[in-house]
């Protein structure tokens, strides 16, 4: 298959699959939940197909509607992105089976229309890191909200629908009020919102309006999460946890961050922004909702929550790391991004699989509960040092980078913040760790065994990517330097 | 013989001839077959003259072959053209659509009656959008208001009969001042063709008449059309008439009213009267901001579906207002580009409430909690038209809102200031429709369907069929906007 159509396959794919779904869901379960399986290898194998020609450094395109003069419905694949895609299509499969395990497991109603969204979010995760320029990267970017809305709602409930509702609310207010009016401001002084090498707007734009344009969007961009637009993700653990673990700790809050990465790079430039003063305050608003939501998170009881505040501290330190505007940094940011993803969604996986055998949801539920889950526990544990940035897991490879970048930068906020914030994940993490492997349980709890096979396979296969990215992450080093390499050229 | 240059002609009297026609036939669905050929001819008609229009053509038409100004002339350039399009388009598909309902609504035997009174209305609509001369537009003008009181007052709803009489009055000023102000410009130029008076008028000396002429005009177009604060009839008239006959005004009947007032402005008077520009700016652009910030307020606390999209109507007549007031190209192509989109995003909504409607006869939103259960295809349909007026990119509404803050960003300073009101705005758009959206699929139901399953075939289709244009136009507006764009410089070419 050609590159570039594999671009619109990649994003066709999963509608198909979505549609394949609502009707195989009329017939059984069992073909219902094959179709899925099959949609996402497929999409996995259409997606990672293009790799060859990316480290080979073609760059495939395609437009597929000029819808006013300069503004057209355009994808052009480039290393970031490509990244993003393969990350959120690999781990489809991996979500796929813990999903038919924690879904038939917990009694779920409305599996069909589950499956359904989840497809249509993967349409819309593949659109976002394809989009070759702003309109279009906007366009999928609200169909991203739009779709995973059922799939945060999905219980039904008051309680459920009111988070829903922040949910909504949160991501599409931003948008439209702050996201929509910085792209067409963009538009307007440069004339086009092609994601281009080296920026488009030097020479466009200057002095304070550089600040506000970037303010614009970081805020506008709320699945990036940075303080005060993070409500959104608290509130959408409200989802069941297979949602949590593939849209809001990889597909939706990485489509945030990664278009963040994508304006710096691609629309303002690292070398533009980096010589215009008024866009410093980034480093310190991302800092800030690190060490804040770390704080926040020490606090939470619930697990879900916790995870979730972790999740608007490790968002940022992506966003933290595009903006020290250095090109270790860059590179930081997008394998912050993988790392991030493996060691979270084996965190959520287990948080999902604790509830499934246990019914358990508290902190203070877990003492002693490694002993009954070894496997889930042991997986939560690879996660937790993953978070904090032990080696061996992926966490420490993308911290090095971000540490390298910042003090290339000789950025000492970004070097503070990445230490201070190692202490406060350290001190989140290590007790629940502590606790489920060596206090004894409450006397009297029931006795229970581990999740479902397919659960403790999928969550045993992330925490093996995170392991693994520790010794193998030399292909996604490789890819993302290109970045640093073609702005340098 | 060529056909094609009668076709300005034809858009107005098949229609028009075919009413009394449609009257006669009495056996059951005859009637509705008949008007809705008629309605899919004209839509025909307004297609194939678009085409030609959009590929640079214009038609000009002599009645009876007696040249203007003399002779009455019909004339369809692009701006008319797009008009045509949106009125035939929302006529030909609403009626489409309508049988079930209107069997609900209207009783067999007067069902001849109501849509031979569609069809002088469809009729009324193209002619006052084909018209060249100004008496005729208020001949038309007429027709078609006498006819939409026939049709709105035509439902069960007793209700409708104050509402309908509140809009008799208040069209029947409208149509007055503007035949006043018509008059005054007839006296003093002694001419009623558009084309014209605008060549006469540089020639009055005493410009006096012609100033009250044109306060006259606008105010009683902008009654017709219910720009804030003159809309007062429209929200009650739209949420009692029959649910279908709500589809087909709602979609474009102020539109046509806008049309003429935008059309006598920029071609008569903008031209001649030193400084009007600006008055016609300075009165429209507060009106425009009020109109669509009240109105987008109400909404938000409307408690009846059919009202919260009626008044959420006036709200959207002011985006189109506001782009009009901008009085530059990109400003006009936002604003005839919106009127496309916002007859697609209306007309589909209240498509969607005519097809809640078969099964819930109490149109109150606690009455339609839960309704998605029963109705998942009409609720997603309304879904997705409401992504559609709240401008979700992807979605046709989003082209106009992208393209009405492009055109407001030009106005430096004051365009910020106009940028945050229209996405303030989308946002009180977005917490009305999703107020309706969660109830509809997650309220506890209160009452229960009258019946089961989805709405008819026939409705639901024509209802899909409208939801996915929403979505064509949204990724390819290449046609509409290729029309606004052309009417956007025809009008400017006019005053420069």
């Amino acid at each position: 298959m050609n590159a570039d159509t594999a671009i619109l396959v990649a994003i066709s794919l999963p509608m198909v699959i979505a549609l394949g779904i609502a009707v195989a869901g009329r017939f059984s379960d069992n073909l219902r939940e094959a179709v899925t399986l099959f949609g996402a290898a497929g999409l996995a194998w259409v997606v990672w197909g293009m790799l060859p020609d990316l480290f080979a450094g073609h760059r495939p395109a395609v437009e597929v509607s000029q819808l006013m003069p300069g503004i057209s419905i355009a994808f052009r694949v480039e290393p970031l992105g490509m990244l993003f895609a393969a990350l959120a299509s690999g781990l489809w499969i991996i979500n796929s089976v813990y999903s038919i395990g924690y879904m038939r497991a917990n009694k779920e109603k409305n599996q069909t229309r589950f499956y359904c969204c989840f497809a249509l979010a993967l349409a819309a995760t593949m659109g976002v890191a394809f989009a070759g320029n702003l309109f279009t990267l906007f366009l999928f970017y609200e169909a991203l909200t739009l779709s995973t809305y059922p799939l945060v709602s999905h219980k039904g409930d008051a309680a459920t629908v009111r988070s829903a509702r922040i949910y909504l609310g949160v991501l599409l207010c931003t948008s439209i009020g702050l996201f929509l009016p910085a792209i067409i401001w963009t538009y307007k002084v440069a004339g086009t919102g092609d994601f281009t090498v080296g920026g488009i707007l030097a020479g466009h734009i200057g002095g304070a309006d550089v600040g506000l344009l970037l303010g614009l969007f970081v805020f506008g961009v709320g699945k990036a999460a940075v303080m005060p637009v993070h409500r959104w993700l608290p509130a959408a653990m409200v989802a069941p946890t297979p949602v949590s673990a593939l849209l809001h700790a990889v597909a939706v809050v990485k489509a945030g961050v990664f278009t963040i990465t994508k304006i710096i790079v691609y629309v303002f430039g690292v070398d533009f922004l980096f010589a215009e003063p008024s866009s410093s305050w980034l480093v310190y608003a991302a800092a800030f909702t690190i060490i804040a939501a770390s704080v926040v998170a020490l606090r939470q009881q619930n697990l879900k929550r916790l995870l979730a505040y972790s999740t608007v501290a490790q968002l940022s330190y992506v966003v933290m790391a595009a903006a020290v505007l250095k090109p270790l940094a860059e590179v930081g940011a997008a394998v912050h991004m993988v790392a991030h993803a493996f060691g979270k969604i084996t965190l959520f996986f287990a948080a999902g699989a604790i509830y499934t055998a246990a019914r358990k949801t508290e902190l203070g539920q877990l003492r002693g509960i490694g002993r009954r889950m070894p496997w889930t526990m042991g997986a939560f544990t690879v996660g937790a040092l993953s978070m904090i940035g032990v080696p061996p897991t992926g966490g420490f490879v993308s911290k090095w980078y971000i540490l390298a970048g910042a003090f290339e930068a000789g950025n000492l906020v970004a070097i503070f913040t990445i230490i201070a914030s190692t202490a406060l994940n350290a001190a989140y993490f290590l007790p629940i760790v502590y606790m489920a492997w060596f206090a004894t349980e409450e006397a009297g709890s029931k006795a229970h065994g581990e999740a479902p096979p397919m659960v403790v396979l999928a969550l045993t296969a992330t925490a093996l990517l995170t392991l693994g990215f520790f010794f193998f992450n030399g292909p996604v080093i490789e890819l993302e330097s290109q970045v640093v390499r073609e702005v340098a050229q | 013989m060529d056909l094609t240059i009668h076709l300005p002609v034809l858009q107005v009297i098949v229609p028009m001839l075919a009413a009394p026609f449609v009257l006669l036939l009495k056996p059951r669905g005859l009637a509705w077959a008949g008007a809705t050929s008629v309605a899919l001819l004209s839509f025909c008609i307004a297609l194939s003259m678009a085409v030609t229009v959009a590929g640079g053509g214009h038609f000009s038409y002599d009645m009876g072959g007696w040249p203007a100004p003399y002779g009455i002339e019909l004339s369809v350039g692009a701006f008319s053209a797009l008009l045509l399009l949106i009125v035939t388009g929302a006529g030909a598909l609403s009626l489409l659509a309508a049988r079930p309902s209107v069997d609900q609504q209207i009783e067999q035997e007067r069902q001849p009656l109501f849509y031979a009174a569609w069809l002088l209305v469809l009729a009324g609509l193209v002619g006052i959008t084909v018209s060249a001369d100004a008496f005729n537009i208020f001949v038309f003008m007429e027709i078609s208001s006498l006819a939409s009181y026939v049709l709105i007052a035509g439902g069960p709803d007793r209700r409708a009969l104050p509402a309908v009489f509140k809009y008799l009055i208040m069209g029947t000023i409208g149509a007055t001042f503007y035949l006043i102000g018509v008059g005054l410009v007839y006296m003093m130029t002694g001419t009623l063709n558009l084309a014209d008076m605008e060549a006469r008028i540089g020639g009055v000396t005493d410009i006096n008449p012609i100033l009250v002429a044109a306060g006259f005009i606008t105010i009683g177009l902008a009654l017709k059309a219910a720009v804030f604060p003159l809309h007062v009839w429209l929200p009650n008239a739209y949420t009692h008439a029959p649910h279908m006959v709500t589809v087909f005004l709602a979609a474009c009947a102020t539109k046509v009213a806008i049309y003429v007032l935008i059309r006598f402005d920029f071609f008569v008077f903008q031209a001649n009267l030193p400084g009007h520009q600006l008055q016609f700016s300075l009165f429209l652009l507060p009106l425009a901001l009020l109109g669509i910030l009240v109105a987008s307020s109400v909404a938000m606390f409307e408690g009846h579906l059919k009202r919260l999209l009626a008044v959420s109507s006036v709200a959207q007549i002011g985006y189109i207002m506001l782009g009009a007031s901008f009085l530059t190209q990109a400003g006009l192509l936002a604003s005839f580009a919106h009127m496309f989109n916002h007859a697609l995003a209306k007309g589909g909504l209240f498509l969607a409430v005519a097809c809640l409607a078969i099964h819930y006869r109490d149109l109150r939103l606690d009455q339609l909690a839960g309704a998605a259960r029963s109705m998942p295809l009409t609720a997603a349909a309304f879904v997705v038209c409401g992504l559609s007026l709240i401008g979700i990119p992807g979605t046709a509404g989003f082209i106009s809102k992208w393209l009405l803050i492009g055109a407001a960003l030009e106005r430096g300073f004051l365009g910020f200031v106009l940028v945050a009101i229209i996405l303030v705005s989308s946002l009180m758009a977005l917490v009305y429709i999703w107020r309706v959206v969660e109830t509809l699929y997650f309220k506890p139901a209160v009452v229960e369907a009258q019946g089961p399953g989805e709405a008819p075939l026939q409705l639901l289709l024509v209802t899909w069929v409208v939801a996915l244009a929403n979505i064509g136009f949204g990724l390819f507006p290449q046609f509409p906007l290729a029309l606004s764009s052309a009417a956007a410089e025809l009008l400017l070419g006019h005053t420069l």
